[in-house]
């Protein structure tokens, strides 16, 4: 009963903080993006049902957000054009069942299989779909894409949605109703019988779950709110385009929910939070951005296979029983020559992108308020020895706990 | 007609050679390790690029030769030191890592040759006309790929089914622990395979890269294809992808020769097509035909042309 009421609380902030945030960040600009961050949360969620919940791996969610948010634009553009009285608040559920309406047609035989089969044939739906967008211009757009004006569908309790701040609400409400939704269906039989399949498929077979429709019936649900997200990210942004249901974006997609942590329900907000945010800030800062996007995803699979949620939880749980004390001596030893290899493989990936960018406007760059000049010795040798450093002392601080009987800190 | 089939046969044999080359080491990779190694286009398309930087330094042939012992030790000490850590979180996290992997190697060579194609050309020496089919000039260098394509094929062959290397291998791909048992070193076979794969993948790239454009896209491009033919072959068996990337090779190469509309197809009588369909010819939908194959044999044909599972 605690734990459930500690749940409903968790709850209530989280609403809380969603609807608090636009007081704190006015501009036009800071909504949209706390819109996308919102859509982002409900896509991870969405695409955490089958990876995290079902064990699911696929390689094509793009698929389902991106026909989600297509079918939803053509129906703002219809809607408004008809004049008709549908308001722009329902548009999301229709942009539902259009990923709802893909995920039935593809999953009736890709659900067939499980594991790599099932990663392999996403991929190939996903580079159909793709592929096919780009073959019919007028019902995709083509690379400019498809344009419409939320403003123009019928008002709803006078409003217009014409401005940012109310349609960051919109958004923001379907997103915490969503959350909801997919929250509350982990707890019903279904949820649970998801589980089952994803940690022994036979057993959950032997006890009378068909797998294969458990499978399907988790795809079905999980396109339906992928395809919402799609139609949140259409109201958002007011345009479609087939970069959303491109294998980029369905790569992004797996990136950010592994990221976040697929076993913890809120692991995907996290991460569609983080990587966003870093989306925007990091390419400001770099243009190598999405290879230190490559290189956080690789740490994390290789040290944090529960994701960053998944760490922070194990934190807490620490911190609950009060062993916490034991480990913060380790982490205080250990942070430095991790801060000291990360700031060395950054310096480094930047000197090389330095180098061999011709078209580079300025050479230099500043780190940690240092202004570097790619062209010397100096700035190689402290980023190699900073590395080096970094990682040696890793490997003798990780060798020593081992030797002392605590069990590997990096790989729980 | 009797030219562009007899041409576009010739084409669809060459590109279907070249896919095998690449996928050829996936499905051995994946055969063995279970592995489907996601950055497998990426070693290809790095093959493509070291394969650029020797021939501008010294020579074409150096590169043919250098660049895929080079990309294939890469992939061994990736599969050493990474993989393998990563495999005790299971099949998944390791297709993961290879996915991140892929990433970071686009982007670092975007990052070292830039974002647009480089200027990788055919050797001079090889760069004329080998005969002329009906009015066509087929240049010869297409002829060198192929003879590369079936060389190595052959030399695979024979390595695989002829010597005591490819018995061991060929025991570790299904009875792994019996084979570990008979004290071979296991884990280093599946370092050699590995890193063989990657090394045929960047020979492809290397003899590709000056025909179809070396660009940073070229992985992005061609991953999904090779995993096309892989499964339609049928997961982890080396004969089935043999016959789909033929297959892929054939059909792709072959539609981008017809200049026919889908309306003209179909007739209009079989089957009433919407007009925004009925307007593309053959050709434009080239590109979706293999990903269309894929999901028409996964109705028809779960495990693939020669799966066992």
């Amino acid at each position: 009963m605690t734990q459930s009421m500690g749940r409903v609380i968790i709850g209530v902030g989280i609403a809380g903080v969603v609807l608090v945030l636009p007081t704190l960040f006015r501009s036009d600009v800071a909504l949209t993006i706390l819109g996308l961050m919102c859509v982002m949360a409900v896509l991870g969620l969405s695409y955490n049902m089958l990876i995290g919940e079902t064990g699911l791996l696929s390689f094509g969610h793009a698929v389902y957000f991106g026909l989600g948010g297509f079918v939803a634009i053509h129906a703002m553009n219809h809607f408004s054009l008809t004049e008709s009285r549908m308001p722009l608040a329902a548009i999301p559920f229709i942009g539902g069942l259009g990923g709802l309406l893909a995920a039935t047609v593809f999953g009736w035989f890709s659900t067939k299989h499980s594991g790599t089969a099932f990663a392999m044939i996403s991929l190939g739906i996903g580079e159909l779909v793709s592929a096919g967008s780009h073959v019919l211009p007028d019902l995709f757009g083509g690379e400019s894409g498809i344009t419409t004006n939320r403003a123009k569908l019928a008002p709803m309790f006078g409003l217009h949605f014409a401005s940012q701040i109310e349609t960051y609400y919109l958004i923001a409400s379907w997103a915490l109703l969503c959350a909801a939704v997919i929250y509350l269906l982990t707890l019903t039989p279904l949820g649970r019988a998801c589980n089952a399949v994803r940690e022994n498929a036979e057993r959950a077979e032997f006890i009378g779950y068909n797998p294969r429709v458990v499978r399907f019936a988790i795809f079905c649900l999980s396109g339906f709110f992928a395809g919402v997200a799609g139609a949140l990210s259409a109201i958002n942004f007011e345009l479609m385009s087939v970069s959303s249901l491109s294998g980029a974006q369905s790569g992004m997609i797996l990136l950010m929910t592994y990221v976040g942590g697929t076993v913890n329900f809120l692991g995907p907000v996290l991460g569609a939070i983080l990587v966003t945010y870093l989306q925007i800030m990091l390419s400001d800062i770099t243009s190598a951005w999405l290879m230190y996007f490559g290189f956080l995803f690789m740490f994390v699979i290789l040290y944090l296979p529960t994701g960053l949620a998944g760490a922070v939880a194990g934190q807490l749980a620490l911190i609950r029983h009060g062993q916490i004390r034991r480990l913060v001596s380790i982490y205080l030893l250990s942070s430095g020559p991790l801060l000291a290899s990360t700031l060395g493989s950054v310096m480094l990936v930047e000197l090389i992108y330095r180098v061999f960018d011709t078209s580079a406007q300025q050479k230099d760059f500043t780190i940690i308020g240092v202004n570097v000049m790619p062209t010397g010795l100096l700035p190689w040798c402290i980023g190699l020895s900073l590395l080096a450093a970094g990682m040696g002392l890793m490997a003798k601080i990780r060798h020593r706990l081992v030797a002392r009987g605590v069990p590997a800190v990096g790989g729980a | 007609m009797l030219e562009i089939i007899s041409v576009s046969l010739l084409n669809g044999l060459l590109y279907g050679m070249l896919l095998f080359l690449t996928a050829g080491g996936l499905t051995l990779i994946f055969g063995m390790t279970g592995v489907l190694n996601f950055a497998h286009a990426a070693f290809y398309m790095l093959g493509a690029y070291l394969g650029f930087e020797c021939s501008r330094r010294a020579g074409f042939w150096f590169g043919l030769v250098v660049a895929p012992i080079v990309v294939g030790s890469l992939g061994a000490v990736v599969e050493k030191f990474m993989l393998r850590k990563v495999h005790r979180f299971g099949h998944s996290a390791e297709l993961l890592f290879t996915f991140g992997l892929a990433i970071v190697m686009t982007e670092a060579a975007q990052m070292i040759w830039g974002r647009t194609a480089v200027d990788y050309r055919i050797p001079g020496s090889l760069d004329f006309v080998a005969f002329r089919l009906f009015e066509t000039n087929y240049p010869f260098y297409r002829l060198f790929m192929l003879g590369i394509a079936v060389g190595m094929f052959a030399f695979l062959l024979t390595l695989f089914f002829r010597t005591r290397l490819g018995l061991v291998v060929q025991a570790a791909l299904t009875h792994p622990d019996a084979v570990a048992r008979l004290g071979h070193d296991v884990p280093r076979i599946f370092t050699v395979v590995f890193g063989l794969g990657c090394g045929l993948a960047a020979l492809a790239g290397v003899i590709a890269g000056p025909v179809l454009v070396t660009q940073p896209d070229m992985a992005a491009s061609l991953g999904p294809l090779l995993f096309v033919v892989v499964v339609i072959g049928g997961l982890g068996s080396l004969p089935g992808a043999f016959m789909a990337a033929l297959l892929i090779g054939i059909i792709q190469t072959g539609a981008v020769a017809i200049d026919v509309s889908l309306a003209s197809l179909f007739d209009g009588n079989v089957l009433r097509l919407p007009d925004n369909l009925a307007r593309l010819t053959v050709a434009q939908i080239a590109p979706i035909l293999p990903y269309l194959l894929l999901v028409v044999m996964l109705v028809i044909r779960p495990r693939g042309l020669m799966g066992k599972r």
